[in-house]
């Protein structure tokens, strides 16, 4: 069973929506329902499955529907019709104590422009999460200094937000979210706020604590590069309507229609694919030059490694955690990797 | 549905509008003799008839009367309340040595404003002034101190609550504006003599009169400071499973301070309007000064009540302002950047 199962989630804001529900159901586009009934489709017949530990990457432009499908998770937003299941149980079925409770122990959530409490220092904030649960001071600031710790903030925990740069506060928001230690976080446009070398520098730390916690992640972004990065799975939205959900490789590779198609045709191919997916396998590599070598893990993605191998013109040898040997790479493999026409055989022969 | 709805609403409003022209024509002892010579003797169209008139007046005496007679108990209870609250509170500070009195209330300032020696300075020529302008001023700015400080406590007691309520309901609150805007346009005489009739003359209907005309800026303030609170923010207190009393304690009021302050302070300020006004129905303090003063054609001595008012008015508006400052300060947004 997934962690998350959401099936044919409709949600239409307006005054009657349960009046304007069938023609949205009969395929009416979001443009004909605005102007016919004045109501606004945000979601339209959305089914995804979301599995343990894997990071979600939900991506649209503004108006997608993105972020009223997160607050669906954890019902900050009802839905019109449809079903939200999280861990086999509906959220709709849950009555205001139960959903206070499962908010408090099931799910955290971090907010593109942060959520902070201003009032509160940066302690107050990252136990806010605790302290409603109903913990007691010394308890819930001791599991907060981990977190600010984790998070990399230490000697920040009695300032306020304001006094701390944007990148700073949503380490807070972050540390927030992880200090009630639940299996999934929902990150609406966490880093979307931020400015790019932070966010990337966000993105890492992320994907760091990730590899070590291995949470039920949905993360909400605009930005491509970003979803290819971070996320096991992608789910693209147009309009309130779900288009493709894949893995990364799968969206680059075979766009379901023209509007993913536009989105990926300017990605940075090398910010996307690992060297294990177009090296040459090492028992077919008789030909390969093995006299300049430079050592490359085997997930990671091109771009990290592809400057080093320009600049001492050798070739790679790919090689797995432990050390042994997996494949090499040449300048071949690159120069057809990164090429449009080339890639789909790569990926098919790796 | 939605438009079916709006004609349901017309046809209503011209129903009642038809009944109160049938009830202003079949009460009215100046109609016609029957409706047809209305239309053959147009001369009614001229100057406004005289039958069309709306019976309210009697009506509305009726009703006081009525209410007057039966809840009588009701009003003589609250006025009691009122009126020992009022009378030990002035006793005591009428009480105390004046040089005593005045040091506590430098003091008093000196702690809410967060020991701002300025502000404490300043309150302290306030208050010297008082007495400094005509010895006569002291006691009575007391008694207005006493109604005023009293009205505040029953504006607060009543208007947070409504204005927090108002905030998270839209429905109280489409229902309540309107009786806000009633409240702050009628003209103060309209419920200032009803007030002596309900409880008698003195402190208690200028305390009324002080809530009718002092509560609405305190309310629409607190439910404007709640719902600006920043969305993002009460939805990250949602998000972690904060329950209704949590999100309000916890994030809502405290964020919305610096607006229910103000509405605060409106309310002291407009309540010593009021005072002033309430001399004209026999409340002691310094406002009947002014009012002896006109009547007296002598300037000068409503000149100098009215400065007296003036002091009156900073002395309460540095304290309760120095105050909303300091806990803001305090709880919240610390502008200097020490990084």
């Amino acid at each position: 069973m997934s962690k998350i199962e959401i099936k044919n989630v409709y949600k239409i804001f307006g005054d009657q929506p349960s009046k304007v529900l069938p023609m949205v159901q009969n395929g009416a586009t979001k443009e004909e329902v605005l102007e016919k009934t004045g109501h606004t489709v945000g979601l339209d017949n959305v089914s995804l499955s979301i599995e343990e530990g894997e990071t979600f990457v939900c991506m649209g432009l503004s108006g997608s529907g993105k972020s009223t499908l997160i607050r669906h998770i954890n019902r900050l937003i009802d839905p019109t019709a449809g079903v939200v299941s999280v861990e086999g149980t509906n959220v709709m079925d849950l009555d205001q104590k139960k959903l206070i409770d499962f908010r408090r122990h099931k799910m955290s959530m971090v907010f593109q422009r942060f959520g902070l409490f201003p009032h509160k220092t940066v302690l107050e904030n990252v136990g806010y999460g605790l302290e409603v649960q109903g913990q007691k001071p010394e308890e819930r600031n001791k599991t907060a200094m981990e977190k600010i710790e984790a998070v990399g903030l230490t000697g920040f925990e009695h300032q306020y937000p304001n006094q701390l740069s944007g990148g700073m506060q949503q380490r807070v928001g972050l540390a927030r979210a992880l200090a009630t230690n639940t299996d999934i976080m929902l990150m609406d446009e966490a880093f979307s706020a931020l400015d790019p070398l932070i966010r990337s520098d966000m993105q890492k730390q992320l994907i760091d604590l990730q590899s070590e916690l291995k949470k039920t992640i949905v993360f909400i972004t605009h930005d491509l590069d970003e979803s290819l990065r971070l996320g096991d799975h992608i789910g693209i939205l147009n309009g309130g309507r779900l288009v493709q959900v894949g893995t990364p490789i799968d969206i680059i590779m075979n766009p379901a229609d023209d509007y993913v198609e536009a989105f990926v045709k300017d990605v940075n191919r090398a910010k996307v694919i690992k060297a294990k997916i177009i090296m040459t396998p090492a028992n077919k590599s008789n030909d390969v030059d093995k006299s300049n070598l430079v050592k490359i893990g085997e997930d990671q993605f091109l771009d990290e490694f592809l400057p080093q191998i320009v600049c001492s013109n050798a070739n790679c040898e790919v090689v797995d955690k432990e050390g042994n040997v997996k494949g090499y790479l040449t300048k071949k493999e690159l120069s057809k990797a990164l090429t449009k026409e080339h890639m789909a055989n790569a990926v098919k022969s790796a | 549905m939605g438009k079916y709805k709006k004609h349901i609403f017309y046809s209503l409003y011209l129903i009642a509008f038809a009944a109160m022209v049938f009830i202003a024509y079949t009460s009215s002892k100046y109609r016609p003799e029957s409706v047809s010579v209305l239309f053959t003797d147009f001369s009614w169209l001229g100057n406004w008839p005289k039958w069309l008139d709306l019976p309210l007046m009697p009506f509305l005496n009726e009703g006081f009367d009525k209410l007057i007679r039966e809840y009588g108990m009701f009003f003589e209870g609250i006025n009691n309340f009122l009126l020992g609250l009022y009378t030990q509170m002035k006793n005591f500070m009428v009480g105390l040595p004046w040089p005593l009195l005045m040091i506590g209330i430098i003091a008093l300032c000196y702690f809410v404003s967060g020991r701002n020696t300025g502000t404490t300075i300043m309150v302290a020529f306030c208050v010297f002034f008082l007495g400094f302008l005509s010895p006569r001023y002291w006691d009575k700015c007391i008694m207005t101190t006493c109604i005023v400080v009293i009205g505040m406590l029953l504006c607060l007691i009543i208007g947070i609550p409504v204005g927090i309520m108002m905030a998270r309901n839209k429905k109280v609150r489409n229902a309540l504006l309107p009786v806000l805007d009633l409240m702050q346009t009628i003209p103060s005489f309209c419920y200032l003599i009803p007030g002596i009739l309900l409880f008698g003359l003195g402190a208690v209907p200028a305390i009324f009169a002080i809530f009718v005309y002092a509560v609405p800026p305190l309310i629409r303030l607190t439910d404007l400071g709640i719902r600006l609170v920043d969305k993002e923010v009460v939805e990250a207190a949602e998000a972690f499973g904060a329950s209704k009393k949590q999100k309000l304690w916890g994030v809502q009021l405290p964020l919305a301070l610096p607006n229910i302050m103000q509405g605060i302070n409106q309310c002291t300020m407009m309540s010593l309007a009021m005072v002033v006004i309430a001399s004209m129905i026999g409340t002691r303090g310094i406002g009947d000064e002014v009012l002896l003063g006109l009547q007296q054609l002598n300037v000068g001595m409503a000149t100098e009540a009215g400065i007296a008012i003036v002091l009156l008015a900073i002395i309460f508006d540095r304290i309760t302002q120095s105050y909303g400052e300091k806990i803001q300060e305090r709880t919240h947004l610390k502008k200097d950047i020490k990084l």
